[in-house]
């Protein structure tokens, strides 16, 4: 099961957001248990549309990934996904 | 005079109350986030803040209590497969006008966004759709443009209370449409609209109508603070003409409030043009008419008249009985209860003021 882990400047609008566990195989299958498990959270990371929102990124062990509309990055159990946000101003 | 203020700013959403004659700050919510539009719903007595966060995309949260508490809610989303031009697709960028029903639609509350889409909720803001009709109005992919932001949006949102199901939005840029039946049927209102920046300025659509307005004692008397001038129709947009002063401030700039009791009364906040951007001369000034634009009136006690930068942006003006209301995008507040003879400052310290609304 891969790891994923979060800025921790989501905690302001999901405050008990912890590093979790997950089954997914796929990228999008961990962001659906993400919104499980944090409703409304994936309206904060991805458009409507399923895309990347522009100033979020996602680095699975260290590579950011690449494919912001597809989210077709691979991964293994035993990777750690860091959900981040871009910096911007500085 | 309504007795509250709510004001949507770069870094939060701040509720004044006038209290023994003066204005409190009587709630800051969102603290830091940028609030697009604050919208109280005087139909419902609830308040809505549409947030646009940088990173995390654009959100609407609810108040039933003055902003005690909020929830939010799910915000208007654009279907699966919208392009807003082939190949781009569509994702709303900004929540940039609010407005209820009407009497008639207790449960409706229109929302004007960017990209260009209209959407309409039936379920008191639960639930929203995109207008279908006008986001597929023919000319939308081929002459609607961005103007001020990148892509087009809806800023104005104005509903007939004689019939509230004939609606008039502002599109920037494409203009005025107006729909007869609650959306299902748009028609284009931009006859005698100048457009400076298009290649045939009285081309019909790709007018840059920085807000609409209607006169609430008369409204079929519209009113919109144009890019290229003042305009106003007599006839429910059926056609425009301008009333830009010929020498003088009033001309461009981005608010513009018609006074409750006289649909002959409006304040506009002059600017210098697209160019910069910045007060006229360095110095602030509201213009009033009187006589539906015939003649201007500069009102500048207790403004700065010196050294000063501040603009306003389009919903940052208000109107309520006597009192006038604006805020600037250097965060300054300023407050008039004689119609802007005279103006007293509020606040100095707030930061970009985007909206500004007088409720009860």
């Amino acid at each position: 099961m891969a790891t994923v882990k979060f800025t921790a400047a989501l905690r302001r609008f999901f405050p008990g957001l912890q590093e979790m566990r997950t089954e997914g195989t796929t990228l999008r299958e961990v962001l659906d248990e993400v919104e499980t498990r944090y409703p409304r959270a994936l309206s904060y990371l991805l458009d409507e549309q399923g895309s990347l929102r522009g100033h979020v990124n996602i680095f699975i062990d260290g590579t950011m990934i690449t494919d912001r509309s597809g989210l077709s990055a691979t991964f293994s159990g035993e990777s750690e996904i860091y959900i981040i946000q871009a910096l911007s101003g500085g | 005079m309504l007795s509250t203020l709510l004001l949507g700013t770069r870094k939060g959403l701040v509720a004044y109350r006038m209290v023994n004659n003066q204005w409190k700050v009587e709630s800051l919510s969102f603290e830091g986030q940028p609030v697009s539009i604050a919208y109280a719903d005087a139909l419902t007595g609830q308040w809505w803040a549409a947030l646009d966060h940088g990173h995390w995309g654009v959100k609407l949260h609810t108040s039933k209590d003055r902003g005690k508490n909020w929830e939010e809610v799910t915000a208007p989303a654009y279907p699966q497969g919208e392009e807003i031009k082939d190949g781009i697709k569509a994702a709303t960028r900004y929540i940039w006008s609010i407005s209820n029903g009407g009497r008639a639609f207790p449960s409706r509350l229109w929302v004007g966004t960017d990209p260009g889409g209209l959407f309409v909720s039936t379920d008191e803001g639960k639930n929203f759709d995109l207008v279908q009709p006008l986001w597929q109005h023919p000319s939308r992919k081929e002459f609607w443009m961005g103007g001020g932001r990148d892509q087009p949006g809806i800023h104005s949102i104005v509903v007939d209370p004689r019939n509230e199901e004939h609606v008039y939005v502002g599109i920037s840029c494409a203009g005025v449409f107006e729909t007869p039946d609650s959306g299902k049927t748009w028609n284009v209102r931009n006859k005698g609209l100048r457009a400076d920046f298009l290649p045939d300025p009285y081309a019909e659509i790709g007018h840059d109508p920085h807000i609409l307005v209607a006169a609430p004692s008369d409204p079929d008397t519209l009113w919109q603070q144009n890019h290229c001038g003042i305009f106003r129709s007599t006839d429910g947009g059926q056609h425009w003409q301008d009333i830009s002063q010929e020498e003088g401030p009033a001309r461009f700039g981005f608010a513009l409030t018609v006074a409750d009791d006289n649909a002959d009364q409006a304040w506009v906040c002059p600017a210098n043009s697209d160019a910069t951007r910045t007060a006229i001369k360095g110095a602030l000034c509201i213009c009033r008419t009187d006589d539906g634009g015939k003649t201007w009136k500069d009102l500048r006690n207790g403004l700065p008249q010196e050294n000063c930068f501040d603009i306003v942006y389009r919903h940052a003006l208000a109107s309520s009985g006597d009192a006038v209301a604006f805020g600037t995008t250097t965060g300054n507040f300023f407050f008039s209860p004689d119609r802007g003879e005279n103006w007293q400052t509020i606040n100095n310290y707030l930061s970009m003021i985007y909206s500004v609304q007088f409720t009860s």
